[in-house]
């Protein structure tokens, strides 16, 4: 069911809040990611805000949907995210990366409650969406689980292990969504060690592909609903994102991938931010 | 003289003592253990024959997990079952599992603390003719080193079937190392068996020197023990089927008794069970150690009996070494 305008716009608003949460924890910790959390900001607004089952205040809760974050570097938006959400204050995101916090630099299920895994080391998260996934069906369970990972990552093999596993067992109740930003860290992805063409990959493997703009929060999840309807097959939504989206300073730009904005470039950033400046993301849509 | 409270086999010594490869138990082990949780699964990567996973996979179809060759995906879809309620043994050889998946097992199974059995079959020489490839020599000590990873190397099968049982129910992640060889069943069911506990099968109130043994290598060490009793030189032998967490009461008790300590394993002798010993000595009651196993080599094609003999893991050696 197509959401209205208000509930799109709140979404909206959502997103523009987690962003400038990034920024701060950002330049509180010193160190971190800067590109990918901002890009996949309205995905993860869309997912804790509409699409999951979950409840913030009862983390452990039996019936909730899994939501796998594979690429553990990007984790500062799923922090952010958690936190506008009611998973934990506001203000311990600026704890993130420092001795003693739950907000480690790499996510740990162990520590943080609402966490469904440990990652960091890229290319595994499929695999243990494919496990919960198998396992819900065994036991005749309705939870969905959603693994989100990078698009670098599919030069792991552990990835096409996973994309093997879930395709031979049907795993419907399995959507993963991959955020194409076109970007690693030595470079484009293209250049670096050539993806394409990942739908028709998956599709060779039983899945179901769909392509949507990662910013465009309306057909992001017009795109989950469709994959709760596709039978018989795991989805893979490729949602093709700008690195860096919300500061037009740093948008599309790899260098950003591993660093954090110092105290001043932050203030500018922010400023970016709020004046809408990000670039129109349709031409890459 | 044989222990009386580790009601050891009637026919210890007889030539037709009843013989089982270790990985037998892991069949019987698995199918006990599911009979008794429904949670229980298991997961092998296109070798449930060999690893006896099939013997679960008769019994349970519907919760037995064909992985084909793929053991970095075996490790983590275990982890994600065991995130959602299962209790999943994952098994391959040792050589690929833990030894090609071993970042997976860091990950997402020890840092992650899940409640995975890890169980790696066909390890040490005694493989025989599959070659070094195939012989893992090092699990011991990859597995060892994982915070909160818990480690066993049962010594004939029917300890391997309790290791096995006992594994289902305690807590967090566990490695079970296997033997594809028949060696001899040495227990009964009336011997003890308790994760992080070790069980003495020989001893004398001052035996010259201490042998701690674990795995398959065990029953060497018994056969060494009568012969040197045969000859006037008095023994003990603690059989050491947990080697994490070690148990160090045990150890250091038989350490003091004895003064002097051989270690026995079919692994390499950096870094593996013999180093756990000498690390715990060395810091509580130092004493000498010498570490019997693979030096520094890799494996290679033979008949098992024979590989024993070229890698000097036999009754012989353990003799030849407490004599010198």
């Amino acid at each position: 069911m197509s959401r209205t305008d208000t509930e799109l716009a709140l979404l909206d608003t959502k997103a523009a809040a987690i962003r400038e949460t990034i920024l701060d924890m950002l330049v509180a910790a010193g160190s971190g990611h800067t590109a990918g959390p901002l890009g996949m900001a309205d995905i993860f607004a869309a997912f804790y805000f509409d699409v999951l089952v979950h409840d913030p205040k009862n983390p452990e809760w039996e019936e909730r949907d899994r939501l796998l974050l594979s690429n553990g570097h990007i984790v500062p938006v799923q922090y952010a995210t958690m936190a506008h959400s009611g998973y934990f204050p506001v203000e311990e995101c600026l704890t993130l990366r420092k001795f003693g916090s739950r907000l480690q630099g790499h996510p740990e299920r162990d520590r943080l409650p609402g966490l469904e895994t440990t990652s960091g080391p890229l290319g595994s998260g499929l695999s243990q969406a494919s496990g919960m996934a198998y396992a819900f069906r065994m036991d005749g369970k309705k939870n969905r689980v959603y693994c989100l990972m990078s698009d670098g990552e599919q030069q792991e093999g552990n990835i096409w292990e996973a994309v093997m596993f879930a395709g031979k067992n049907r795993l419907s109740n399995l959507t993963a969504v991959m955020d194409r930003n076109n970007i690693q860290i030595d470079g484009m992805t293209e250049d670096v060690m050539p993806l394409e063409s990942l739908a028709a990959k998956y599709e060779a493997f039983n899945w179901h592909v769909l392509e949507v703009n990662g910013h465009n929060i309306s057909e992001f999840i017009d795109a989950v609903e469709t994959a709760k309807a596709v039978y018989e097959k795991p989805t893979l939504i490729i949602a093709h994102t700008i690195p860096g989206k919300g500061v037009p300073e740093i948008e599309f730009d790899y260098k950003w991938h591993g660093k954090p904005p110092s105290k001043e470039e932050a203030k500018r950033f922010i400023q970016q931010l709020r004046s809408g400046a990000g670039r129109v993301p349709n031409e890459y849509a | 003289m044989i222990q009386p409270t580790a009601h050891l086999a009637d026919n210890l010594f007889a030539k037709d003592i009843e013989k089982k490869p270790t990985r037998d138990g892991f069949g019987t082990g698995t199918v006990a253990a599911g009979k008794k949780d429904k949670n229980v699964v298991v997961l092998c990567a296109d070798l449930k024959e060999s690893t006896r996973a099939e013997w679960f996979e008769k019994e349970f179809p519907d919760r037995f997990v064909e992985i084909g060759v793929a053991e970095q995906n075996l490790a983590t879809v275990g982890s994600g079952m065991a995130a959602v309620g299962k209790v999943p043994f994952v098994a391959s050889y040792a050589a690929f599992s833990p030894g090609r998946n071993y970042e997976q097992i860091r990950t997402t199974i020890a840092l992650n603390q899940q409640h995975v059995i890890v169980c790696g079959m066909h390890a040490g020489v005694s493989v025989g003719p599959d070659g070094a490839t195939h012989q893992m020599l090092e699990d011991i000590g990859l597995m060892r080193m994982l915070p909160g990873m818990t480690v066993l190397v049962p010594g004939d099968a029917l300890e391997a079937h309790k290791a096995v049982v006992a594994a289902a129910t305690h807590n967090g992640p566990v490695y079970i190392r296997f033997g594809r060889t028949a060696s001899p069943v040495f227990s009964t069911e009336e011997t003890p068996f308790e994760i992080g506990k070790a069980v003495l099968l020989w001893d004398h109130a001052k035996p010259r020197v201490a042998i701690m043994s674990t795995g398959t290598l065990s029953y060497q060490a018994l056969l060494a023990a009568k012969a040197l009793a045969a000859e006037g030189t008095e023994v003990s032998v603690l059989h050491v089927p947990t080697v994490k967490p070690l148990d160090t009461e045990a150890v250091l008790a038989l350490a003091k008794r004895a003064g002097r300590i051989i270690t026995v394993e079919e692994h390499q002798t950096m870094g593996g069970f013999g180093s756990a010993i000498a690390e715990c000595v060395s810091e509580h009651y130092p004493v000498p150690v010498h570490r019997m196993g693979v030096q520094d080599l890799f494996g290679q094609s033979g008949d098992p009996d024979e590989l024993m003999q070229h890698y000097g893991l036999s009754a012989t050696h353990i003799v030849e070494a407490v004599r010198s």
